[in-house]
């Protein structure tokens, strides 16, 4: 809903900043994640949405009751909950018997769901149980996804996007070489388990420029087993992925550049009539009077005809 | 040579001295260096993923780390503040919004009629210098409601007025009329963008008396107002619809005419010439048929005028004769007055079986 179509205008210019501020942008800041608390939430994924929201931070909130629903039957409070905080990605916790530690992660397109993971965490390390020196909250971290199967399958693909989503922060135009230093691993086997481990990357002599890379882990460490998936109709996700008018680049027609990088241009010309070409005067190559006539009533004639073509055609 | 081999065995010493940095893949790892992304598509070792699953996907996250680093280091490099930064290029996953793309603002009725016609919007002063108050005043906004009222501390109440009229009350209620109007406009194209049908709205209301034709108007939209869009209304001796520009559509049931597009100034400006130039040019035109029909008529009285003056004095004679099937001043036959015949039988009266 944006300013202009709301019917009501806003009656403080505070109120029309903040409107202005939820219209749709054609390049959208870092998106924020809401973690919520499902029906019984159990420690473990307390924990370990926690650890995740650590991880997101300052992109997140963290809400600690608990909510009597299930997301994969009625995601309207979810809904909500998004529209209210401006959210556009989701983590909610639950545990049952025959569901224990479930975790679902999702995000929204236009305050409607638009994926729904649920996985369930089979072994999880927190980040307090690995005694060492954290990362800087806020890094942009890097990510790297093992495995043949994040390609095969349909869920695992998606799942992939949905991580990056999570996980990219926003884009940025130059980094600090010295401020990589987080390292994010998703490993999927062909059984549909998928390891999450986060790593610090220490940059070490290697007598090259280029660094060598030691990790260290320090943790969240999550064994995630896949569950139900609710995912995205290829329509509305391909309208989610639609990339604005503005930041499309397409190629400009005949401009080039040459190995120097300077910039070529390719103009066309019509054809040349060589025998009107002016050249130098000469007294002996006047025309005499006859010529002149001769050469009017040619000139006449062709206009003629050609205003008779004309005629012709629009007729 | 000797300093050559020296020199190649020192470079060796210190290559072992550290680890390397290359790492060998099966299939080449997908980088994305603009998200830092890297994704390894190589087959994982079930085996050791089992035994050893810690240490082994530690192992191939620093491999796959390597590489993506590699490429990052590869980069051109800038320093700024104390800090080398490299310019990373633009990323290559495709990730969803979480908004749709934002959509051009519709144009207002007034934007799209500036628009064809070339108005541009000419950029006013904030401050304005008064003559009368010597000193600026702002446009809008702070301090301007206050040098109003200092420059109205008196209104002269025109001449064709009512001496006892407020004239401070009339211009607040002008004001108030022309914001009314502005928010009535602001949701006409409002509903206008989104092509939502809105109602007829009628007459505008006006403080002061409406004219004869806004009464006019009034009547005959009053009257077109029922349900069967006025068909069974009676109608006074000499009533007159009401009629002028815009009229026509504020009448209930009356069929909208299509608008024209509003026409470019060049083509406004040929339309004005042509229309100029056949005034300019207008020659009496001749109705061929009309020319002829009255042709023969001049022709016919003509004759006739001439028989009249040549055969008057025989004009008795000829009415004893009678019957000329072409003289049609002659009186129609009556029926039942002609001689009946007995022997006949008589036609009339009822058949009966």
């Amino acid at each position: 809903m944006g300013v202009i179509q709301r019917v009501k205008k806003p009656t403080t210019r505070k109120g029309k900043k903040v409107l202005q501020s939820k219209e749709p942008k054609p390049i959208e800041g870092p998106k924020q994640c809401l973690f919520l608390q499902g029906r019984n939430p159990s420690d473990r994924t307390r924990k370990l949405l926690k650890d995740i929201y650590d991880l997101k931070k300052p992109d997140g909130a963290y809400l600690s009751r608990k909510n009597d629903f299930v997301p994969f039957e009625d995601a309207t409070l979810i809904e909500k909950l998004c529209y209210k905080k401006e959210a556009a990605l989701f983590g909610v916790g639950s545990h049952s018997k025959k569901r224990p530690h479930n975790v679902i992660l999702g995000r929204t397109f236009d305050y409607g769901i638009l994926d729904m993971i649920e996985l369930g965490a089979d072994n999880y390390k927190g980040m307090k149980e690995f005694h060492n020196a954290k990362v800087l909250s806020g890094l942009k971290p890097c990510l790297i996804f093992n495995g043949p199967a994040w390609d095969l399958n349909q869920d695992l693909k998606r799942l992939k996007s949905l991580f990056i989503d999570f996980f990219n922060r926003e884009k940025v135009e130059t980094i600090r070489l010295q401020g990589l230093e987080h390292v994010l691993s998703f490993t999927a086997t062909e059984s549909g388990n998928i390891y999450f481990r986060s790593y610090k990357i220490l940059l070490k002599k290697s007598g090259q420029r280029t660094p060598r890379i030691e990790l260290e882990e320090i943790g969240p460490s999550i064994d995630f087993k896949l569950r139900r998936t609710r995912l995205a109709s290829d329509d509305l996700y391909k309208e989610a992925c639609r990339v604005p008018q503005e930041l499309r680049t397409g190629t400009k027609k005949n401009i080039s550049r040459d190995a120097f990088g300077s910039k070529l241009g390719r103009i066309h010309m019509g054809k040349q009539d060589i025998n009107r070409l002016q050249t130098r005067k000469m007294k002996g190559l006047r025309k005499t009077p006859e010529e002149k006539k001769q050469f009017l009533i040619k000139r006449k004639k062709e206009k003629q005809a050609a205003k008779q073509a004309q005629n012709a055609v629009a007729e | 040579m000797d300093i050559v081999n020296e020199i190649l065995e020192r470079e060796q010493k210190k290559a072992e001295k550290y680890k390397s940095i290359t790492v060998d893949k099966h299939l080449e790892v997908d980088i994305d260096v603009g998200c830092l992304l890297a994704s390894d598509t190589n087959d994982l070792d079930s085996k050791l993923l089992e035994k050893s699953k810690d240490i082994f996907l530690q192992a191939l996250t620093r491999d796959n780390t390597q590489l993506l680093l590699n490429k990052i280091w590869e980069l051109p490099t800038e320093r700024a503040d104390e800090a080398i930064i490299v310019k990373l290029p633009e990323p290559k996953t495709v990730i969803p919004r979480a908004k749709p793309v934002p959509k051009p603002k519709p144009l207002t009725k007034w934007q799209e009629f500036a628009k064809s016609k070339g108005i541009t919007k000419k950029k006013k002063d904030k401050l304005q210098w008064d003559e009368q108050l010597q000193k600026w005043v702002p446009l809008y906004g702070f301090k301007k409601a206050a040098a109003e009222k200092e420059k109205n501390w008196l209104i002269e109440v025109p001449q064709n007025l009512d001496p006892m009229t407020d004239m401070y009350e009339k211009k607040a209620s002008e004001k108030s009329e022309k914001v009314a109007k502005n928010e009535l406009q602001r949701l006409k194209n409002l509903a206008r963008s989104k092509k939502v049908k809105i109602p007829r709205v009628g007459l505008p209301v006006t403080s002061d008396k409406a004219n004869a034709t806004q009464l006019e108007t009034a009547a005959t939209i009053a009257k077109a107002s029922t349900a069967s869009l006025g068909k069974f209304q009676d109608k006074l001796p000499k009533e007159k619809e009401a009629r002028g520009k815009g009229i026509h559509e504020l009448i209930p049931g009356k069929e909208r005419k299509r608008k024209l597009p509003i026409p470019t100034p060049q083509q406004e400006r040929e339309n004005n010439l042509s229309m100029l130039d056949s005034i300019l040019s207008k020659r009496p035109k001749i109705d061929m048929d009309k020319a002829v029909a009255k042709h023969i008529n001049d022709e016919q009285v003509q004759r006739s005028e001439e028989k009249r003056n040549t055969k008057s004095p025989k004009a008795g004679k000829r009415k004893t004769k009678g019957g000329n099937a072409t003289n049609f001043s002659a009186k129609k036959p009556k029926a039942g007055k002609g001689q009946r015949n007995p022997s006949k039988k008589a036609g009339s009266g009822r058949k009966r079986r």
